[in-house]
């Protein structure tokens, strides 16, 4: 295999708060090759955001890294200092978010602030440094960049904003782009043509990518890999093609069984029971037992360890146990494999 | 229940907040609503399904048209009859944090409707009706003390349909209810909504932009684009035979959780400014309307 760029080993996070100690990241591993997307799925509060936050160095003041290393070209972040991270961040890894109007200086013009992003990083002239600026303009498809550049975010529309956005992440050239829902925000044929333009820019800089999102459609278009996480932990990781067409976890299974393609008639729709837990003082055991109708015994009793599929595949569920009885994913599931291409 | 009773109809609907300056958010909008059925509509932000959402249920102002609820007009409505109007046309609302008042206990949030109307005979019965409302959104006895801040967003929805079931509509416009929910909720409230739907024959106008689901639970679709209705029908034909290049455009738009067809597909870009004035629907197979 590649050498990896990214190599997130037994990462563990907590928060403390009033309330007790939330165990918001449990244990995740995963690594990214270089120029690849690998997408991070799961509900609010599974800690795929909480994850890419301790990558960035930007965790919350009560949060603490319990264990784990998050290796980037070899070496640990956790153990840089605020100062070297803040040479990373925004220079060899930056992140887009969800909301592109929060993230934008709205009392300045997007010029200087994409020029601010080029210069933090660089030492370059002006000239240079608008030079520069244009040319991310241009990369993101944003038109007349000459004029452009003296606008204020207002003068735009979500999606240019959101093009802004990600010209301020690429202006120094990242090896790793962190994309936080930056999609969410945004209509159906503005997210299809920010998705276009994430993946044109990726053929291009062959920048390496982690896309969190929740809409498994979003995951079937841009991932080649895909980690589903559930209540702090990564539950089934694979590449696109297996965590679709092969899925292995029950709460995958539920995940894609709940969501109507355009071939679903009248049936009802298949719903996972019960809400995530919270990560407090987690019960022992595997915590998506209470709402996983193919729970077994031994969920009750320890949290099962990710058993490999194939080379690439892995699922965290006693089910893959050899001593465990043999189960048929639903119907809707084993459809899908069937019907993979044209669902 | 005959399946072919319109309840609602829609004519030459028009809601402009300009004042006549602008162009109307929605313009000249027709269309029908059969007794027990869930009509979709859908559309981009701004391009005006919320608008006329609210004007069905009257908590916008009519700036021309007509809405007939029964075959009754809704514009003329007063006083007593705008009242009875209100218990009979409900909404529910697509971020279920903000449409909660937060200093109020579910039961009297549910409720409401139920006082308002003076549906019930005595603080037992008043009771009674709650506690049945709220197992049947599936919440439990003990949530009625509790604050909106005390649940998930998906838990909120309920209370929220569980609100608008109190008055014991006919009719219910679903505003985006599940955009703000967690996938695996979706499904949940989506169940929920189809399955009152059947136990008390509602009739749903149900507004989204997620298309898949739109598709799975309307009978029939409205496309809406910049104000006006650019195509209408039954869902299959709609989706089937897509037949404006807006409602192609938005199509071909939706990523589906099926990698191998995102990996082939190609998009549509429409970008046409609005319909002519004089463009009308027109029908092209039975039932399929295109604006033209």
């Amino acid at each position: 295999m590649i050498e990896a760029i990214l190599r997130v080993n037994h990462l563990s996070v907590s928060f403390d708060t009033y309330a007790g100690t939330v165990r918001a990241v449990r244990d995740i591993s995963f690594d990214l090759g270089p120029g690849e997307t690998l997408a991070l799925v799961g509900e609010s509060g599974c800690g795929k955001s909480v994850t890419c936050r301790s990558v960035m160095g930007l965790l919350a003041r009560n949060a603490r890294v319990e264990a784990g290393e998050i290796l980037f070209q070899g070496e640990d972040l956790l153990k840089k200092s605020n100062r070297e991270m803040r040479a990373i961040r925004g220079g060899k890894i930056a992140m887009i978010f969800q909301d592109p109007m929060t993230s934008l200086d709205p009392t300045m013009k997007i010029g200087r602030q994409i020029a601010e992003a080029v210069t933090l990083h660089r030492k370059v002239s002006r000239g240079e440094a608008k030079r520069r600026v244009l040319e991310l303009l241009q990369l993101v498809g944003i038109e007349e960049g000459e004029k452009r550049y003296h606008q204020y975010p207002h003068e735009f529309s979500g999606g240019q904003r959101q093009r802004i956005v990600i010209a301020i992440a690429l202006a120094a050239d990242p090896r790793i782009l962190i994309a936080d829902e930056p999609t969410t925000a945004l209509d159906v044929t503005m997210q299809a043509q920010i998705l276009d333009l994430m993946k044109d820019i990726q053929r291009k800089t062959g920048t390496s990518v982690i896309f969190i999102t929740h809409d498994l459609g979003v995951v079937a278009n841009v991932a080649d890999r895909v980690a589903v996480m559930y209540a702090g932990r990564i539950v089934e990781i694979g590449t696109a093609d297996e965590v679709f067409y092969d899925p292995r976890h029950p709460y995958t299974w539920g995940l894609l069984a709940s969501m109507p393609t355009l071939a679903t008639e009248d049936e009802k729709l298949y719903a996972i029971p019960g809400t995530p837990p919270t990560l407090i003082d987690p019960q022992p055991g595997d915590l998506f037992a209470p709402r996983n109708p193919y729970a077994l015994e031994a969920d009750k009793i320890a949290e099962p360890p990710l058993f490999p599929v194939s080379g690439t595949h892995f699922a965290a569920t006693w089910l893959l146990d050899p001593r465990a009885p043999k189960i048929d994913p639903p119907e809707a599931i084993r459809r899908r494999a069937r019907e993979r291409g044209s669902l | 229940m005959s399946a072919e009773k319109n309840l609602i109809e829609v004519k030459d609907l028009t809601h402009d907040y300009t004042g006549g300056r602008g162009r109307p958010a929605v313009q000249r909008v027709s269309f029908a609503i059969r007794e027990g059925e869930t009509f979709g509509l859908v559309g981009e932000s701004g391009c005006g399904k919320t608008t006329t959402g609210r004007m069905l249920v009257r908590l916008l102002e009519i700036t021309s048209g007509s809405v007939r609820f029964d075959g009754q007009d809704i514009i003329g409505l007063r006083g007593k009859e705008l009242l009875d109007f209100r218990r009979q046309a409900q909404i529910i609302f697509q971020d279920p944090y903000a449409s909660l008042d937060p200093r109020k206990k579910v039961r009297d949030i549910i409720a409401e409707g139920i006082d308002i109307h003076h549906l019930a005979q005595n603080r037992g019965d008043r009771e009674a009706q709650v506690s049945q409302l709220l197992s049947s959104v599936g919440l439990r006895p003990e949530h009625l003390t509790r604050y909106p801040h005390e649940f998930s967003g998906g838990q909120r929805q309920r209370i929220g349909i569980a609100r608008a079931l109190a008055t014991q509509p006919r009719f219910v416009v679903c505003d985006e209810p599940i955009s703000a929910l967690d996938v695996s909720i979706q499904a949940q409230v989506v169940n929920l909504l189809k399955e009152e739907q059947r136990h008390r024959g509602l009739t749903y106008l149900f507004i989204a932009h997620d298309l898949s689901m739109v598709k799975y639970i309307s009978d029939r679709i409205a496309v809406m684009y910049r104000g006006r209705i650019v195509e209408t029908g039954p869902s299959d034909l709609v989706y089937g035979n897509p037949l404006h290049p807006y409602t192609r455009s938005l199509i071909s738009a939706i990523p589906l959780p099926d990698p191998e067809s995102e990996r082939s597909r190609r998009r549509i870009p429409y970008d046409q400014p609005e319909a002519a004035e004089d463009a009308e629907l027109q029908e092209i197979e039975p039932g399929h309307f295109v604006l033209l």
